[in-house]
């Protein structure tokens, strides 16, 4: 069974006509065995529609619409980039456990849909993340460290969304869809849309994110527009401890039919479909075919954040299923089977994460306390004279406390 | 205000007339602001529902669709966050978008967008990304429309760190506060008194307007100080006027800036006076008034005589048409307060 199939609860109405003082039937539905079932292969098997060129076990398959070639070396780039990209994600979980970050936000298990996506970018391209597009991050060229500061509790983001093409994290949910339409807007507007040298901007969130207004409105502004637009929504089964069944009742891929543009429905956990698809999709905006939406099929295998506990609303059992299907390992198989890949590679990869993991590590701990003067920096273009009167004042205060200086007579 | 001396024509609404010294109305003047930078600078957009053909419900953007083409001048989607949403993408981009939200009452479904994107990314981005998007919201009761069209929002936003708040109160002032409210790297949220669109006054295109986040006194007076902005300053001169023919001189400020607050010339002014009345439709707790009263006893506390009153709506939903006579600060409400203030 898959997610176009899913059962509606069974309502147990009319049974009998006592008076009850129950909750109404349809939230006091306990779902049979059949639907907790269901209910785990919905979160598990991507449906006929599932876009894939590697299967979990490693095999490359083709697919008649997105097939394309890759050579050993882009494998095994895109095997490095995964490696890396979990490598420091599980690092920064780590420092948030050792109490250096204020909390962290896991990407575990969605290394191919973020690595697929990213390196299907190209430097023009405009990428509006969610807060846990590390691995988009990594692809357009941010140094991991620069990730730090939000969680550390220094920065709100310390880099330069214009100039890496990669906007800041947003936190409150689907906000950023909206923003990436207005900056594909421009973008066609600029003329910068029609051939193969085109711009297009790609915008991630999640299954939770499809229930906001701001990416419904982003749909309606982005079809209307013909923005060149790719909606790349990562669906990893929970939004924090909501299950998708408490987002939608159709696919998330199919709601792009509504809004008048392709939606395709991807395997996340295969960076060559991700990367193959995203491509795809990208190449539609640059000339001018736009929005698409892609609903990357994968899986949260971490917490929400470092402050969550999934075990209180999952099934260890699913956390199992998806394991078989992890995206690093079916191209590490993928890559001794096919390609020869010797220790030597692996081993290469390994040193090169564990200096990362070291160097994210100790640029943590040496990250400095900001100064206070920035509370008051940047909030406008153009100074206010209240936050100036209320920055000297402040900073006066803060003066009041430092040691005199040492000189003069003993 | 004394104008230079210029040829005069009356060119009224609708008409295409350029000199510099002009009788228009508010929507007029708002108009000509949005032609000029539309014309000045590429980058410059109008967006919001109903803006094209029709012109804003309004008719505040008459004819720029018609001359500045779909792409200059566009009417969006039914959806507030969806346009607040994209200007902020559109200036990330480099563009200048000037939204038009139909209705004060309408403006909270993009009050997400404003607060937590618009407001914040330049500070974020520590100054990487700039907001350079004007929110246009027409604001104010005394229209008889339905509920959610007679509002006066404008404190929830001065509360908002990142955000400027403007508020006009006549034909030059809408010109070129709108021109340079569309030039400010800044967001700015711009407040039209919609009753007062179709009034009429002096427009001088080639002046030299004050800074745009500045206070102006309109009236000089040594009795008493009034404080307001935006549709009860038309209300708050009136009633100075009628004041002055019992012998009382008032002194009128008209904040236009409601953040930052320029409040210099209101503390100079109570320096003088020893008393303040401060005016405006919005409810008074928690509002731009309320603040008013707080930095000027901080500021001017051993110059005043009587206490800092207000005269505002209520703290109420906004009534429904027949009552909305008795919820607007008018001019014998104004005067009520400038008489209790001298009593004391």
């Amino acid at each position: 069974m898959s997610p176009e199939h899913w059962t509606r609860p069974a309502h147990p109405a009319n049974e009998t006509d006592d008076v009850r003082t129950e909750p109404p039937a349809a939230t006091a539905a306990k779902p049979t065995r059949e639907q907790v079932i269901a209910g785990l292969r919905a979160t598990s098997e991507g449906g006929a529609d599932l876009v894939q060129l590697l299967t979990p076990e490693g095999q490359r398959v083709s697919h008649p619409d997105f097939d394309i070639d890759f050579t050993a070396e882009q494998l095994r780039d895109l095997y490095r980039d995964m490696v890396l990209v979990r490598r420091f994600d599980r690092e920064g979980n780590a420092l948030q456990r050792q109490g250096q970050l204020g909390i962290w936000v896991p990407l575990l298990g969605q290394e191919a849909a973020q690595v697929g996506a990213g390196r299907a970018m190209r430097p023009r391209d405009m990428a509006f993340p969610s807060y846990r597009e590390h691995g988009v991050a990594w692809c357009r060229g941010l140094d991991p460290t620069e990730l730090l500061g939000i969680f550390r509790g220094t920065d709100h983001g310390s880099w330069d969304p214009l100039s890496t093409g990669f906007h800041l994290y947003t936190i409150v949910i689907g906000n950023q869809a909206l923003n990436a339409t207005g900056y594909a807007m421009g973008q066609k507007f600029d003329g910068k849309v029609g051939d193969d040298d085109g711009e297009a901007t790609m915008v991630f969130f999640g299954d939770g994110a499809t229930s906001q207004g701001d990416v419904h409105e982003a749909m309606v502004w982005g079809s209307v527009y013909d923005a060149p637009l790719v909606l790349f929504c990562q669906n990893n089964q929970w939004a924090i401890s909501e299950p998708l069944e408490r987002q939608t009742r159709v696919p998330l891929y199919r709601r792009a039919e509504g809004y008048g543009f392709p939606g395709i429905r991807v395997d996340g956990n295969d960076v060559l479909a991700s990367l193959a698809v995203s491509q795809w999709a990208l190449d539609e905006c640059r000339h001018g075919n736009g929005p698409v939406l892609i609903e990357a099929f994968t899986y949260r295998m971490d917490a929400h954040t470092t402050t969550d506990d999934p075990t209180r609303y999952r099934l260890t059992d699913e956390l199992e299923a998806w394991k078989l299907k992890d995206p690093i390992e079916r191209l590490r198989v993928h890559l001794v089977r096919e390609h020869d890949a010797g220790q030597d590679f692996f081993d290469d990869v390994q040193a090169e994460s564990d200096a990362l993991a070291a160097r994210f590590r100790d640029f943590c701990f040496a990250m400095p306390e900001p100064d206070p003067s920035r509370i008051f920096s940047e909030v406008y273009a153009e100074e206010s004279p209240v936050v100036a009167a209320q920055r000297d004042e402040q900073l006066r205060y803060l003066d009041g406390f430092a040691e005199p200086a040492q000189g003069g007579a003993h | 205000m004394a104008a230079p001396a210029m040829e005069r024509t009356d060119v009224g609404d609708g008409s295409t007339g350029r000199s510099a010294v002009q009788t228009v109305t508010m929507a007029k003047s708002l108009n000509l602001a949005m032609r000029s930078a539309l014309e000045s600078d590429p980058k410059v957009l109008v967006m919001g529902e109903d803006v094209g053909k029709l012109g804003g419900v309004f008719r505040v953007t008459d004819g720029l669709q018609k001359d500045f083409g779909e792409h200059r001048v566009l009417g969006t989607p039914l959806a507030e966050s969806g346009i607040i949403g994209t200007a902020v993408g559109l200036a990330i981009r480099g563009y200048r978008p000037v939204c038009e939200i139909q209705f004060d009452g309408f403006i909270f479904p993009g009050y997400d967008q404003i607060v937590s994107q618009l407001a914040k990314l330049h500070f974020r981005s520590q100054g990487k990304v700039t907001m350079s998007v004007v929110v246009r919201v027409p604001f104010g009761g005394g229209i008889g429309a339905v509920e959610h069209h007679s509002e006066s929002p404008e404190s929830l936003f001065a509360h908002v760190a990142g955000v400027k708040v403007v508020a006009c109160s006549n034909p030059a002032d809408a010109y070129w506060m709108l021109r340079q409210a569309i030039a400010c790297d800044d967001p700015v949220l711009f407040f039209e008194p919609k009753r007062r669109y179709y009034e009429k006054a002096e427009l001088d295109t080639e002046a030299q307007p004050p800074p745009l986040f500045t206070s102006r006194v309109l009236r000089r007076g040594s009795a008493a100080t009034i404080a307001t902005y935006g549709p009860t300053v038309h209300t708050c001169l009136a009633a100075a006027s009628a004041a002055a023919e019992e012998g009382t001189e008032l002194e009128v400020v008209d904040l236009r800036s409601l953040s930052p607050l320029d409040l210099e010339p209101v503390f100079e002014s109570v320096r003088r006076t020893g008393r303040l009345v401060l005016a405006s439709e919005a409810p008074a707790e928690s509002s731009v008034t309320s603040e008013i009263a707080a930095r000027v006893q901080q500021e001017c506390f051993y110059s005043l005589e009587a206490p800092v009153l207000r005269v505002t709506g209520f703290d109420v939903p906004y009534p429904p048409t027949k009552l909305e006579k008795h919820y607007l600060p008018d001019l014998d409400r104004v005067l009520d307060a400038v008489d209790r203030s001298l009593a004391f």
